[in-house]
């Protein structure tokens, strides 16, 4: 049973405590930093907040003692030589000319951290981070030093190795409008599943291409999009250009993933070998971004569905919590404790966790909630805090 | 300077720094030998200065963003700016 609870929040990081009858939030932590992803590490009790500063750059932050003192890192950068091609930011004044002719390079920079991931039990130290622009990192020293996963970066989906040369294919890696705040279009690496059968097999998901695979270590990796449905392009079965939102694997039954897509909601039994549309747009299921999965049983997922992607707000002004135990054939909704009138909530891709039966969710009107029995029913934790980015128990 | 740059870098608040008359990349990093760290927060990994941060020599705005080589002379107060915006 999880008694901690962390927000990474637009206004810092909020962590509850299990009291002996109600969860407790903390003064606030990072006061006045936007904090995209905080977690805790399983293994060890170390807690991580990624600290968004729009004026000093993307910084790590660490705390060794539960939360009561911590040290920022500035230990992940992009090493020197690495590149990427620019993405044209899709703005009025874009020239559909421009990018047809020669690709232009960038050297690139850190512009967030938008999620960490932890390793296995076995690989004290091992933690993982998907930043903007694209890039995945790896540290085997509890985060004071980080790697670039070359093999990723380099990859043929999206140029080759631009570290030698010039690009050797064509990117195929979109950009996410969440790197737009930083002036750019870049792509985005917001989901890191480990398996914790085999620490070398991982699938990550990128904003806007999709599911990459390794089987050894992050030496080769392997698009893993077949049967997406990508219903915005030109051809909706593209072997790139998805939008994961995120992706998240069954612990006890790693081969079952589930997807939270631009495009729907999609299941794998296979290892994201084939994926499977199972939304159901007329129950709501459909559009949104979080997907968390249960810790036992891998055809178990809830989605928190929103009204669509030209409206990502709650379904006509009214929370649902979306659970499926049949692999996505039927879904039941339960609003049993959420607002019903006048919600206009949005819950975003890192905002939901699970832990055990217990469900937490966060939005970004700032409204927190939480369930004991599966998503069955809800009682809030609060309703006053600052846009909600991230939840994660502890 | 900036006083939110203080909140990380306390050893910095309220002092008179002074350091020999060179280009601003060089007067950047000798504040880095004081406080260790202090290039990650106001440059970016490429060494350029970071987009919401300005720095002036005097009253003339640096001009070059990249590699930082106007130069200050003998005499010469770099400050330290950070647009601020938001809620």
């Amino acid at each position: 049973m999880s008694n901690v609870i962390l927000l990474g929040t637009r206004k810092g990081t909020v962590i509850f405590d299990r009291g002996n009858s109600a969860w407790q939030p903390r003064p606030i932590l990072h006061a006045g930093i936007p904090v995209c992803y905080a977690a805790c590490d399983p293994r060890d009790g170390t807690l991580w907040a990624s600290l968004d500063h729009g004026h000093w750059g993307p910084k790590l932050s660490r705390s060794r003692d539960g939360g009561a003192t911590w040290e920022d890192l500035a230990t992940l950068k992009y090493p020197e030589g690495a590149r990427h091609i620019v993405q044209y930011l899709p703005t009025p004044d874009f020239d559909p000319q421009t990018p047809a002719g020669q690709p232009e390079y960038h050297d690139a920079t850190l512009l967030k951290i938008w999620n960490i991931a932890f390793g296995a039990a076995g690989q004290p130290g091992r933690l993982y981070a998907g930043t903007i622009p694209g890039g995945l990192f790896v540290s085997d020293d509890g985060g004071d030093s980080w790697e670039l996963n070359r093999p990723l970066w380099n990859h043929e989906s999206r140029g080759g190795d631009l570290f030698s040369g010039d690009a050797t294919s064509e990117t195929r890696w979109g950009g996410t409008p969440a790197s737009v705040d930083y002036g750019v279009f870049e792509p985005g690496i917001h989901s890191i599943v480990v398996d914790p059968r085999d620490p070398d097999h991982i699938h990550v998901a990128v904003s806007s291409a999709g599911v990459l695979e390794t089987t050894d270590g992050g030496r080769s990796w392997a698009g893993r999009n077949r049967g997406m449905l990508n219903d915005y392009m030109p051809d909706p079965n593209a072997d790139w250009g998805h939008d994961p939102h995120f992706i998240a694997a069954c612990p006890a039954q790693p081969d079952h993933l589930w997807q939270q897509n631009h495009c729907g909601v999609f299941y794998s039994e296979d290892g994201a070998q084939t994926w499977n549309k199972v939304s159901i747009p007329e129950r709501g299921v459909h559009f949104g971004f979080p997907v968390a999965v249960d810790a036992q049983d891998g055809r178990t997922a809830w989605v928190i569905p929103a009204q669509a992607d030209m409206a990502r707000m709650a379904i006509d002004g009214g929370l649902c919590v979306a659970r499926t135990q049949d692999g996505g054939q039927t879904w039941q909704t339960f609003r049993t404790g959420l607002p019903q009138q006048h919600a206009y909530d949005l819950v975003l891709r890192h905002g939901m966790d699970i832990a055990g039966d217990c469900l937490c969710f966060g939005t970004t009107t700032g409204n927190v909630y939480l369930s004991e029995d599966r998503g069955e029913t809800w009682h809030c934790l609060g309703h006053n805090f600052p846009p909600v980015y991230s939840v994660r128990f502890g | 300077m900036t006083p939110h740059l203080y909140r990380f870098f306390p050893a910095l608040e309220k002092l008179q720094i002074e350091v020999p008359a060179g280009s601003v990349a060089e007067v950047v990093q000798a504040i880095d030998n004081i406080a260790p760290g202090f290039c990650d927060y106001v440059l970016d990994e490429r060494g350029a200065l970071r987009r919401h941060v300005r720095l002036s020599v005097n009253d003339t705005v640096v001009i070059d963003r990249k590699t930082l080589s106007d130069q200050v002379a003998d005499g010469g107060t770099v400050y330290i700016f950070q647009s601020l915006s938001g809620g």
